[in-house]
Parts: structure tokens; sequence; C-alpha cells
């Protein structure tokens, strides 16, 4: 008997259609990866397996059976059993899937005591037992800590520990590393794959990343609007794939292995004179926020130029301080100590040449204005009135490749990926000379990702303009960048030509940074596995 | 050893942010009373006070004075006391002094700590009971969300909520004591005299302000319960095989204790600068009437005291809320 | 910092969080036309707000006025009751007369409601408007204007509404049209909580990234304000002013109630209810009919007040219906 057997799964959410006539397998100790962009149905399989859309309202259809439950059809108490007891499912956002109420043993200890007969204080000493298996240091104190004064990797081995104290024969991750950073998601998926190997159970991995699931699974299912596009073993879907959309979503996946590609001949700019001349030019950059024994330097003593039509990648994790240094160098934010020049002379407040790219499409338009009104409003800003202003808007949404007919329709009726042109148009209407975009593609799809950095690509070229590219996926970065910065503690400890850093970082952490991405190649990856061993703990 | 420090850096922090709100709400109080418009010693005294009586309020209450000199004055007496000549015997009136209320002479300080058994009794009972009818309804709303119950206790709560306090203690009275006849209209009887007494004089007046109070409690207990019910770590806990009841009952009203905390604590601070109403109601010889009778009398000394004096019970109830909420949730400590 | 990798599954199980778009007007009347409660508590606040607005030409249609004595409709002989069955109700007195004096209750009732009303939403309206004005300035000011608006609000927040307008109330000298200053007092006190809620909405919102483009458009803050934050203000300030409408009726009735409020002889519902307190035995109706309309007034107000707090921001208003703070003052 397979420990997972799904047949004909369809699950709807009133009108729509999360997953349809879905059918896989998943065998003791196996690993399945579920790959898909967002709204393909993935997470919703997850959920399926456990029968968490139970009094959701949702309508499930087709059988689910999991480690010979029939999901569909068990009693509450059936149900109850299985889930955490036999299956057991960790989260995506390791922080608000714990409640910040109570010491993290205590959480383990209760979900353990549902499970098992066991008094409090055994309770406790298991999990005590399974936090140390995870890696967390000093467990047994540590386990009387909340879950707010652990760090995001120490959180998500948190509730693998929850996951394990039961002893389950399938492990459901939902995108477990996705709100990780790049070397801690290494460490994670390491441990995934230590726990496997050590207990037999069962995996089934929901990702966005097809990296990760290379790194972790022998199968994959590749999903797209809710029904399996391909399904076989990782090395030959990832290698060979035998649809056109996993050729396209892999086609679409950035390589840090990759030099960027050459670019076309020609811009306007290729054979400027002043092609070296530095538009934008930080020195000694620094920030400190908070006053006191409370301040905390997110930027200290950062010095970057940027030249006309070239691309700055800035990468770095979580806290590195690479989005304050965006906000100061377009003067959003005014730094404690040192200046922004542009053309040489000292600037200080927000002004049209330098304009920004932000980050989530969702927040970066007003939705009670229509996009038209929004790119206008550097337009307006600067005093034009009149059809002029619509003519022109009308220019950069085509220009960006939106239908200038679309002027008056509102933010929520665009996807992320047109909405982030939107957003580029708006920050074009300004006439800037340098663009800083703060994490520009990291909300969206790979195959989205892939176009619009393709556009940023192209008007740098056309237009001369100057990028300054932040953001924390290595790859994306080496796609777009001439030159690149990394940083670390709000300091940047690599900065040169980009093809260099990659090909052979001279700083350990940018090595480690590297060694951390998830390749493509399984095979690779588990040489890399392999040299990496038992990870320090975040 | 750092969160110590932290949460003592707080208090401390939290104190004077409240001694800094109490000397700005002191101006504010004195400004507004004393520089009224109209003639202050006229309105003190009465209409039919002679020249000479008028005269004598205004070197009392030091009208020829500018305001600051008046309020410094005031303020000396908060924190060092004042020596009152009343005709014939000098009066030390200690610190924290009020001043004299100008009908009776009484000190102001005094006049109040008289009247506070009687509010605090009042108080004091009335959350004893709203706390165990509102955050009971409001559990038992949040456990069986979504059905008959719910909206059958929803209703009810909103009702109550929807009530002044007047009408119900009118009816509870009207229909209790004056049809029924089951208790006597409320007599306010000392705690040290005789404590059955006290307590069944005191049943309706506490029975009306819970019964309001309490489709407040029921109302932020449920929605501060299903909010949490919303989140995500509720998810795990379902997804590990946690029944319903362990989940409304530990981790939902976990959720809740901060919010309930900072409203029971603002109520409680408020209703011991008087609970006006009830205590007119019931004639309960508390702040709240002592108010309403220097109210209509113009003792501005008493009036200024009791407004001040209400504001340090909140004040004061708000920062040991605040406390007490770090205490409960040390994340807000730490941000 | 959220650097971390965003990706929303459109339909995840569990939680039904939706990122809901701006709601336009057509929005907010299906979702308020939904709720079956909501529509009647609306039908009946327009009602009430017609009474109020139609006042004197109700009466007219009775032939009656709030403030003539009848005295031969009262029984002098036994205190004043009214003479007749039901409290005098009859064809010229549809609801009867108060005791002692024979005024016509219905015309008092009716002009009641006038008073009520009225007050409350003209203190709504002082409240709104100072509490807007003073949140925005926190929320976009640096960080000393922030720091001592909000030591400001925290102040008057910590002032007893009940107590402080008491004593405004008694201080301040005649002449001044009482209703006007009922509706000052209580709107010059009691607007802190809603600068609290707009404080805090503009801060949450100036962190959004469609500001921060605002500014590097090159818009000011006055433009700032109102192009970006007040329309999203919009939404919670409407809500919380829906409740408050309420809580400012119960403040002016508990007022009159202590005579504090509105003077005779104007009419009002809590003044009637003080004077009515000792007639309960021998005119009931004198005591419930205000009683009673005060009941129906703030529940139907309170329950339209919940409708559009649904109907505006399904969510993210749960909390604002519980935090009135002001709410135990006006009736403790």
């Amino acid at each position: 008997m397979s420990l997972v057997e799904v047949t004909g799964l369809s699950v709807a959410f009133g009108s729509v259609r999360a997953v349809e006539d879905l059918s896989f397998r998943l065998e003791k100790g196996a690993a399945l990866g579920l790959v898909g962009e967002s709204g393909s149905g993935k997470s919703t399989v997850a959920s399926a397996l456990l029968g968490l859309h139970r009094g959701t309202g949702a309508v499930v259809d087709g059988s689910v059976r999991v480690a010979g439950t029939d999901v569909g059809a068990a009693s509450e108490r059936e149900l109850r059993g299985l889930r955490g007891g036999k299956a057991a499912m960790v989260f995506q956002d390791p922080l608000s899937s714990l409640d910040p109420y109570y010491a993290v043993g205590d959480q383990i200890a209760e979900v353990y005591r549902v499970h098992h007969p066991a008094s409090r204080r055994a309770a406790r000493a298991r999990a005590v037992e399974v936090l140390d298996r995870v890696g967390i240091p000093d467990a047994a104190r540590r386990s009387r800590s909340r879950p707010h004064e652990f760090s995001g990797g120490m959180r998500q081995r948190a509730l693998i520990a929850m996951a394990l104290a039961c002893e389950p024969d399938l492990l459901v991750a939902d995108e477990p590393t996705t709100a990780l950073d790049v070397t801690v998601q290494a460490q994670i998926l390491d441990l995934l794959h230590a726990l496997r190997e050590e207990t037999g159970m069962g995996l089934l991995l929901v990702t966005h990343d097809v990296g990760v699931a290379a790194e972790s699974v022998d199968e994959v299912l590749v999903m797209r609007h809710g029904r399996a596009v391909e399904h076989g073993p990782v090395g030959s879907v990832l290698g060979s794939p035998a649809e056109a959309y996993t050729r396209r979503l892999l086609k679409s996946v950035p390589r840090v292995d990759t030099p960027r590609p050459p670019a076309p001949p020609a811009g306007a700019v290729a054979d400027d004179a002043s092609r070296d001349g530095v538009v934008l030019e930080a020195t000694g950059l620094r920030r400190v926020f908070g006053r006191g024994s409370k301040a905390f330097t997110a930027v200290d003593d950062v010095s970057l130029e940027v030249r006309r039509g070239e691309a700055l990648g800035v990468v770095g994790e979580s806290g590195s301080g690479k989005t304050t240094l965006g906000r100061m160098l377009v003067g959003l934010l005014e730094p404690s100590a040192g200046g922004v020049r542009l053309d040489g002379a000292a600037v200080t407040g927000v002004r049209p040449d330098v304009q920004m790219v932000f980050q989530d499409p969702v927040s970066s338009l007003n939705p009670r204005r229509s996009v038209g009104e929004s790119v206008a409003d550097p337009l307006r800003a600067r005093g034009e009135r009149g059809p002029a202003v619509r003519a022109r808007v009308a220019e950069l949404l085509e220009r960006v490749g939106l239908d200038p007919a679309h002027y008056d329709r509102y933010p929520h009726e665009f996807s992320g990926g047109q909405r982030q042109r939107v957003g580029i148009a708006r920050a074009l209407a300004a006439g800037p000379r340098v663009l800083v975009c703060d994490e520009p593609v990291s909300a969206l799809d790979v195959t989205t990702q892939a176009q619009v950095v393709e556009l940023l690509d192209e008007l740098r070229r056309e237009l001369g303009l100057a990028l300054v590219f932040i953001a924390h996926d290595l790859a994306v970065v080496r796609r777009v960048s001439d030159r690149l910065a990394v940083m670390r503690h709000g300091r940047v400890v690599e900065y040169g030509p980009a093809d260099g850093i990659y090909e052979s970082p001279g700083d350990p952490y940018t090595a480690r940074l590297l060694a951390a991405v998830p390749v493509l190649d399984p095979g690779l990856a588990a040489l890399r596995r392999a040299e990496r061993r038992e990870p320090a703990v975040t | 050893m750092s969160a110590l420090h932290g949460f003592l850096g707080f208090t401390l922090r939290r104190t004077l942010g409240a001694v800094v709100t109490l000397l700005a709400i002191s101006v504010i109080v004195y400004v507004v009373f004393y520089a009224a418009p109209g003639d202050v010693a006229q309105i003190t005294c009465g209409q039919r006070c002679s020249p000479a009586q008028v005269r004598q309020v205004t070197e009392q209450l030091r009208l020829d004075d500018p305001l600051y000199v008046r309020y410094l004055h005031f303020l000396q007496g908060l924190f060092t006391g004042h020596d009152y000549s009343t005709g014939t015997s000098v009066e030390h009136c200690p610190a924290p002094c009020l001043g004299l209320s100008y009908q009776s002479d009484q000190q102001v300080m005094q006049l109040i700590l008289a009247k506070l058994p009687v509010t605090g009794s009042l108080a004091l009972g009335a959350m004893v009971l709203w706390l165990l009818l509102g955050v009971g309804t409001g559990v038992l709303a949040a456990w069986r969300r979504g059905r008959l119950e719910e909206r059958i206790l929803t209703g009810v709560t909103l009702a109550g909520w929807a009530t002044p306090v007047f009408v119900i203690g009118l009816l509870l009275m009207i229909v209790v004591c004056g049809q029924l006849q089951l208790l006597p209209f409320p007599q306010y009887v000392p705690f040290t005299e005789d404590p059955e007494q006290w307590a069944w004089n005191l049943l309706l007046p506490w029975l009306s302000l819970a019964l309001i109070e309490a489709a407040k409690y029921a109302r932020l207990t449920r929605s501060a319960m299903l909010e949490t019910l919303a989140e995500d770590h509720v998810r795990t806990f379902r997804a590990y095989g946690v029944g319903e009841r362990k989940i409304v009952g530990r981790h939902a009203l976990r959720g809740a204790v901060g919010p309930l905390i900072a409203l029971n604590a603002n109520d409680l601070g408020s209703l011991f600068g008087g609970a006006v109403l009830t205590e007119s109601l019931f004639g309960l010889p508390g702040i709240g009437r002592e108010l309403v009778h220097a109210v209509n009398v113009v003792d501005l000394p008493v009036v200024v005291g009791m407004v001040l004096l209400t504001g340090f019970f909140v004040v004061l109830a708000n920062a040991l809320a605040d406390v007490l909420f770090a205490v409960a949730d040390r994340r807000t400590v730490l941000s | 910092m959220s650097e971390a990798q965003v990706v929303s599954e459109g339909a995840r199980a569990g939680t039904g969080m939706v990122l809901a778009p701006a709601s336009g007007a057509r929005q907010f009347w299906r979702r308020l036309r939904a709720q079956r409660a909501a529509l009647v508590a609306a039908a009946v606040v327009a009602l009430l707000v017609l009474v109020a607005l139609a006042a004197p030409l109700l009466t007219a249609l009775e032939g009656q006025d709030p403030t003539t004595y009848h005295p031969g409709l009262v029984d002098s002989a036994r205190g004043g009751v009214p003479v007749g069955a039901l409290g005098g109700m009859s064809g010229e007195h549809w609801l009867g007369v108060e005791p002692q004096t024979g005024r016509d209750l219905f015309a008092r009732l009716v002009y009641g409601a006038r008073v009520s009303l009225g007050v409350a939403l003209a203190a709504t309206l002082v409240q709104v408007t100072v509490g807007v004005v003073v949140g925005i300035a926190a929320g976009l000011g640096n960080r000393w204007v922030d720091q001592a608006l909000s030591r400001f609000t925290d102040v008057v927040v910590a002032l007893p509404l009940m107590v402080m307008s008491l004593a405004l109330l008694a201080v301040v000298p005649g002449g001044f049209p009482r209703p006007v200053l009922v509706a000052g007092v209580i709107g010059l006190i009691g607007w802190g909580s809603t600068a609290k809620i707009v404080r805090a909405g503009t801060l949450t919102l100036k962190q959004l990234d469609h500001v921060a483009a605002a500014r590097l458009s090159g818009w000011g803050s006055w433009r700032i304000a109102r192009r970006e934050l007040l329309p999203a203000l919009a939404a919670p300030v409407i809500t919380y002013a829906a409740l408050l409408v309420p809580v400012n009726i119960s403040a002016e009735a508990a007022l009159s109630f202590l005579g504090a409020g509105v003077k005779p002889p104007t009419p009002s519902w809590g003044q009637m209810l003080t004077s009515a307190n000792v007639w309960y035995q021998a005119a009931p109706q004198y005591l419930l009919l205000p009683a009673g309309m005060l009941f129906v007034t703030v529940l139907t107000l309170t329950v339209l007040g919940e409708g559009v707090r649904r109907a505006l921001d399904p969510r993210a208003a749960s909390r604002l219906s519980v935090g009135t703070g002001r709410r135990k003052e006006a009736r403790a």
C-alpha cells in the first residue's frame, strides 16, 4: 500500500477551481515535489492531504488516502489522529505558524500529548529531545523560549521538531524555506534530507522554486492552473522536460552559474563617450535607526558609484541593509552620515533624476486611483497639464508593454507582473537617469520575473538608464548586473565586476552565499550537500 | 538579563510618561475652569452674594493673581501642601492638597477620600460581575461561532451595549424594588458596618453597571478570539490534530487577554473617578454624586480636584495595564 | 525589512485572507444590503431622522406644541396625575400628557428626537474633524510634532468625558444656545480616540510604497495627505464615526438626565427620564416612552454602525468596534 494515494482530486472554492482531477502516489519513504507557480493549486493539494479543507466551504472531490486513512471519509476523530500523528505539516512562515504566547517546547509537548498518552513532564522531555535533534543548541533551555526569541531558521527547525515529535510516516512541507535566507534555506533542506534518511519518512514538498525541488526530492509533479503538467523522476523532468510549459518554466529560472547574456550591440549608449561617467555616487553612507542603547546601524559606511548606462547589482540577505541603502540613494531616507552626489554635486531629498521601482506590486500602487493617474503623477507634479499628460502616459504604458487603453483601469484589475510594469512606467515618467529597483521581481513568478527583468534591461540600453538592482536572489542579480556589491550587516563586503565575483568570489561570505544557491541538477545538488555537511545553526 | 533590563526601562519610561500626562492634564483642567468666561468669583459665590462676600472669594481663590501664578500655587499645594486661614484658625492641608471646598470649607482631598469607599465598592464589585458575565459570554460566542447560539448571544450583547445605564438601572429599580419588592431601594451601608447589607444594597447598582459593561467585554472577547482563530498558528494546531476545545480555550483566549487587560484598566480607572450616572441614579453617596453636587453649586475647587483625580486614576490604570500587558506579552517591550 | 519572497497561493486552505481592493461605493451598498439587520436599522434610523426633521409639521398635524401647559388635563388633587386612561391619551394628545404640567408628550418626544440626533451628529462631526486633523498631522509630522500631538491626545483621552462635560457645562455662562454648547463640549472632549486611530492609520499607510512613490514623484505633504492618505482613511474613519453617533446620543441623554445638558423648556429624552423617575407608578408611559425612544435610537444606530463597518472593511475594522473607551464613561 502506498503512503499517499490521490485519485481524481478536485478542490473548488466557490467558482474558483483550485485543483482539477489530480492523481498521484507517494511510496513509503519516497519524496515527491509539487512544483508550480502561484495559482497552480499546489498548496491546496498539501492541505487536502490532511483534510484541512473540511468545514471551510471548499468542495473536495475524488479520493485521498494517507497512511491507510481515507481522508474524505474519515471521522473527525480519525482525522485528528492522522494529523500530526501519521502525517505532519510544516508551513511557509515559521513566525506566524507558532503561537506567540507560549514557549516553543510547550507547544510541541501539547501536540505530542494529543497523540500519545504521556504525562506533561514526559511530553516536555520529548519536546526537548526533538528540538535537540533538529539542531537547536542547548535545547532544554531554548525550549522555554517563545517563538519571537528565535531566529527565522530556528523557528523553522522548531516547526520541523514539532512535526517529528510523533514520528509521522509522512512530512508535508509547504514552501518550507520560502521565507528564509538562502544560506538558512540550504541548512533547512539539508536537515530535511538527513531526517528523511534517518527516520525513513516520506516527504511531500510543495515549492515554487525548482531549485529547491531539485535538491530535495526523487520525483516531481509540475502543476499549472490546478492540473498536473508533467510527472516523473526529478532528473528526467528537470533534465529533459517533455512538456512545453515545463520547458518554459525551466528556461525562466535564473541560473547563478550562467553568465549574463551578452548585450545586443548598439544601444543609444553603447558608444557614448561618457560611458564611464559616474552619475550617482554614494560616499560613506551610514544610517542609524533608533537612539541610545537601541540604536541599530542598518547601513554602515557604504561607498558606491553608479555609472551611466550600467547595471549595478546589490545583493544581500535579510537585514543586510540593502533596502535602506536603496532608500537613501533615491532620497526617501536621509543618511545619518555620508552623502549622495548626483553628477558630482551633493544632493538631499527626492529628485526626478533618481527614481525607484518598488518590491510589492500590491502596495506600490494606490488602489483607489487609476493606473494612468498614478503614472501621470510625476508629470503633474512638475506642472504639466492638459491632454499632453494623457498622451505621454499612454506612450509610457505602451513602452513598458501595457495597453495604453488601460489608462482608466484600477490596480486590482492587473496581475502582479503588470502592476510592476505600471510602477516602472511611473518611475520613467519622472525622466530619471538612475533607476533604483528594490527587489523588483521577488514577488513575481519566475516566468513573469524573466519578462520584467528583460524589460528593465531593455530600458537601460535604450534610454541609457543606470540601474541599481537590489535583490536577495543571486541568480536574478547575475542576469542583469554589470557590477556587483555584496552586502552583509550593513557593509559592502565585496564590490566589483559581476562576472568576476560570481566566478571567483573573493570574500568567504560571498563564497558561502553562492554555495547555498540551489542548483537545478540533482546530481550536483547531492555533491554540494556532501560538501556542506551537517550545518552550523543559524 | 537584558529582558529584565528592558522591562525595568519600560516601566520607568511608562511611569515618566504618566507623570508628564498628568501634569498636562492638570494644566488643561486648571486653565479651562479658571479661565472660563464669566466672573468666577460671582459664579462660585452664587448670584445673591454681597460684594464683600465676592471680595472674600476673590481673595481666597487668589483671583487677582495672573492665571499662571495661581496654577503654580495650586501645583505647589499638590507637592508641599498649604496652610489656610479659615477666619479664626489656621488649617493645614497636607500634600497632595487640592484646595478647600468653597461651599463647606472642607479640604477637597478629604472630601474625596471620604467618598472613595463607596465608589470603590461599586466599581470593584461590578468589575467582578462584568468580567464573569462578559468574558464568559464572549468565549461562548467564539466557540459556537457561526451557529444560532452565537447570533443570539451577539444580539443580546448588542442590546446591552446599546442601553444607557440609567435606563437599565431605572427599569431594574422599578421592577425589582418597586413592583416585586425583592430588594429594598439601595441605600449605602459601609462594608465595615455590615458586609451582608453592604452587598445586598449594592447588588442592583452592581448588576446594572455590570450588565452594560459585560456587553462590551463580550464583544471584545469574541472579536479578539475570532481574530486569533483566523491566524496562521491556529492552522498549525489544527493541522496537528489539536481539538477545537483546546484551540479555542487555550490559544484563542490567550490572544484576548491583552486587549481585555487594557479595556478593564481603562474602565476601572474612570469608574474610580466617579460612576456619575449609577451613583446619581441609586443615590449612592460616592465621588460621582459629590461631583454632580459640586457642579450644581459651582464649587470650582471640588470640581477641578475631582476631574484631576479621575484623570489620575485613568492614567494610573492605563500605565498599570501597559506594564501588565508587557509582562503578559513580552514582545511589546522588545520591539 | 520584508525581503522574503512572497509567493502567495491564490486560494490557500484554512484562511480566507483576501487582500480586498479598494471598495467602491457600489460594493459598499451591495455589502450593506446583504445584511438584513443593518437594513432594518437603517430604515428605523431614517424614520427617526425624518421625524426629527418634520417635528414642527408632525406637531402641527396633532395640533399641539411641546411647551404649552395644560393644567386642565392633570388632576392636581392627586398630585398632578394626567386625567384619563393611559396617561391622558386621546385624539388630541396622541401619547397623553406630562404629569403636573400637562404638556403634550408626543410633541415633547418628537422635539426630543431633534435634540438627541442633532446634538449627537454635531458632536460627532466635531470629534471626527479634530481627530482627523490631529491624527494626520501627528502621523505625517516629524518626531517632535508627533510626540507633542500624541501626548496631547493621550491627555484628552484621559479626561473623563462625563465628569469633564458635566463640569464644563456648569461653568460656561448662560446665553449660549444650549444644544450647540452640549455638542461642542462632547465633541471637543471626545476626539482623542479618533485621532489615535487616524494617526495609527497614517503611520501604516506611510510605510506603503505608493506613498513613497508619491513622494518620489515630487508631491508635497499636503497633496500626499489628500490623495494618498485621506481616501484610504475614509473607511476606518466613517466606520468609527458611525459607532460614535450612538455613543454621543447616550452622552447627551446622560448629561440631560443629570440636569447639565439641554435645559428646560427645550425637551430632551434624558431630561424627561429624570422627571419621570418619580412617576413610574402613576404614569408609566411617561417613563417608558423616552426610555424606549432612547433604546431604539441607540440600538438601531449601533446596528447600522456595525453594518457600515462590515460593509466597508470586512476584516480590518473588527478591532475598532471595541476600542470605544468613551462609551462607558458616557454611561457609567
